[in-house]
């Protein structure tokens, strides 16, 4: 080749532009933009996050006590919300001792097993649908279900599974980009090795899918402590009786640990005080409430973390 | 350019680069007395077609018993995926379809009655990228033994020791096994690691898939050397971009190339030292000469 030098790949000889040159101004600009920009959104979402619970730390303070968080409603002048308190746990267990398990194996259907297929395309579709129609929907749908048809009247049960309804598709699919996420690499190395599809997904993809998998766990449980509509129709509006905790009948009705009682969760029941509540201390008591409600989610979240860290540590490890 | 100066042959490998082997860890895996004229595998006029395409056409050759085979070519020739019919990796893929027979010890791999689970417990394969599990070291080489069901703590930690004896790597993870993740080992660590783990499930075949080429030129060549001592009791089939690494670690070569429809078939195959030195195909001495075009 007798190429000449500027004819050559590169850079052409002849001026070079100044280092400290303004050509590339805009460019660095965008770029400091963006910076700032995303730094922004950072803040924000931080920035809501705090003044929820600042607000509602101030709007509580002098309301929460011991007293309030451990008696009835009944009780004291201010009344307590330890029933609905309770109750809100409860549904919360109910709920994700169902969703979870079967989510997460829809998970593992939708991810490892089912393929890309009409099949499969209609179920995504079903999950998106599902996931975006209106609670209040899916709470009339729980009414007549599981109220009427199914004479279960006002109960924990129809209400966790009304919520199961509602939560399914979201945690099938967020457990589906989970399990996706674990990088192909891992499953051959582990059927090289003999082991089995079921081996692989029970020893290498779900352990390495566990923050995926928590991440999916919390979102279902925020809206599970956050759902009033749904409920309204299926677990029941009211202020709980005081709760024997000593009663263990589970088919007995007046049993705190009966899944076949009305069960009236915070939300609901800071829904219904603020919405059609008399009393002199109503406002304290529901910013009491939403406090509490706020506190839970927040050491169920952190408690989720956890957990989940000390457990992808296990699977990993033993 | 004479490709017999230039490139180092089988007889030119005399002595070792590395000395880090133990040896004193027994190197027995398929207990049969046989000598290394035995044929371990044989392939049968195999194609392997992804849908339409057809990735590999026609291959038959045959792998002695404790013989290290290179499969060398430019890439698309299907060195990998006829590889990966020795194990039925190939099984992974929607729309891979193998025709042909793949004999190991005279049975045909390729049957649909065939357990892949056992197969690939004889068979190990070594994959490009080191890939440990994000386990610790022990449980890392303890995962296939575990899996088909050895559970016995004492017999874990014997073959844990052994298989990593083997690969070169006891001295320098034996103190902290059981809390060192695999990850946290270096790249050569972490492939000298993959081959433990291979080991420990006991095979007889171990394929290699480009084991080196995400290494540096120093574990590069431990690897190698771990290659020759695991010869002794492993029959090894080794893909390899690297003609120098084919020429220092294998007894036989296969030359793969793309015809003309793109579906990889094999040129010739040989006694590395001939093939390296005086190839029959024209083909053959272009591509190891450097002139493939």
């Amino acid at each position: 080749m007798t190429a000449t030098p500027s004819q050559t790949i590169g850079r052409p000889n002849g001026p070079k532009p100044s280092l400290k040159g303004k050509s590339s101004r805009g460019i660095i600009l965008a770029d400091r933009a963006a910076t700032v920009v995303l730094w922004g959104t950072g803040v924000l979402v931080l920035t809501i996050l705090g003044a929820i619970i600042v607000h509602f730390a101030l709007a509580a303070w002098g309301v929460v006590t011991l007293n309030f968080v451990v008696s009835d409603p009944s009780e004291t002048a201010l009344g307590g919300v330890m029933p609905i308190l309770w109750n809100s746990i409860y549904m919360l267990a109910l709920t994700m001792l169902i969703a979870v398990p079967v989510g997460i194996l829809g998970g593992i259907y939708m991810s490892e097993y089912a393929g890309e297929n009409r099949l499969t395309n209609a179920i995504r579709f079903a999950e998106e649908a599902i996931s975006s129609v209106p609670s209040i929907v899916v709470g009339l749908f729980g009414l007549i279900l599981f109220v009427d048809d199914l004479h279960l009247g006002f109960t924990a049960l129809g209400g966790a599974l009304a919520l199961t309804f509602f939560n399914l598709p979201l945690m099938t699919r967020l457990s589906e980009q989970a399990l996706r996420a674990v990088p192909q690499d891992e499953r051959s190395a582990s059927l090289a090795l003999g082991a089995t599809k079921w081996q692989t997904i029970r020893h290498v993809v779900v352990p390495l899918a566990i923050p995926g998998l928590i991440t999916g766990v919390i979102l279902t449980a925020g809206r599970v402590f956050g759902e009033a509509a749904v409920l309204l129709f299926t677990s029941g509006i009211g202020t709980p009786p005081h709760y024997d905790f000593t009663n263990l009948d589970l088919t007995n009705p007046a049993s705190p640990w009966s899944p076949f009682r009305p069960a009236t969760t915070l939300s609901v029941y800071i829904w219904k005080l603020n919405s059609e509540g008399l009393g002199v201390f109503k406002n304290q008591i529901v910013d009491g409430s939403a406090a509490i409600l706020i506190s839970m989610v927040l050491i169920f979240n952190l408690g989720a973390r956890f957990i989940g860290r000390v457990l992808s540590r296990r699977l990993t490890a033993a | 350019m004479s490709t017999g100066d230039e490139m180092p042959t089988t007889a030119t490998y005399t002595e070792p680069v590395l000395r880090r082997i133990d040896v004193t860890a027994p190197l027995v895996a398929d207990g049969s007395a046989a000598g290394s004229d035995q044929i371990k595998i044989a392939t049968e006029h195999v194609s392997i077609k992804y849908g339409e395409k057809v990735a590999v056409k026609d291959v038959t050759l045959t792998v002695q018993a404790r013989s290290i085979l290179a499969l060398i070519g430019p890439s698309g020739s299907g060195k990998s995926t006829f590889l990966r019919c020795f194990n039925r990796m190939n099984d992974l893929i929607p729309g891979a379809k193998v025709q042909g027979q793949v004999c190991l010890d005279g049975e045909n791999v390729t049957d649909q009655d065939v357990s892949v689970v056992e197969l690939r417990r004889r068979v190990g394969m070594v994959f490009q990228r080191p890939n440990p599990f994000p386990m610790s070291i022990y449980e890392n080489v303890a995962y296939g033994p575990r899996r088909r069901g050895m559970n016995g703590r004492r017999q874990l930690d014997e073959l844990v020791e052994t298989s990593l004896k083997r690969a070169a790597l006891w001295d320098e993870v034996k103190d902290d096994l059981r809390r060192k993740s695999g990850l946290a080992l270096s790249g050569g660590q972490q492939q000298r690691l993959c081959i433990a783990r291979v080991l420990a499930t006991e095979p007889e075949v171990i394929l290699m898939d480009e084991p080196a080429s995400a290494l540096d030129p120093v574990s590069t060549l431990r690897i190698e050397e771990l290659m020759r001592e695991l010869r002794e009791a492993y029959t090894i089939v080794i893909v390899t971009h690297n003609m120098q690494q084919a020429a220092r670690v294998s007894d036989v070569t296969a030359f793969f190339t793309m015809a003309d429809d793109r579906a990889g078939y094999l040129v010739e195959v040989g006694p590395t030292g001939r093939i390296f030195t005086r190839p029959t195909e024209r083909l053959t001495e272009d591509y190891i000469s450097g002139r493939f075009g």
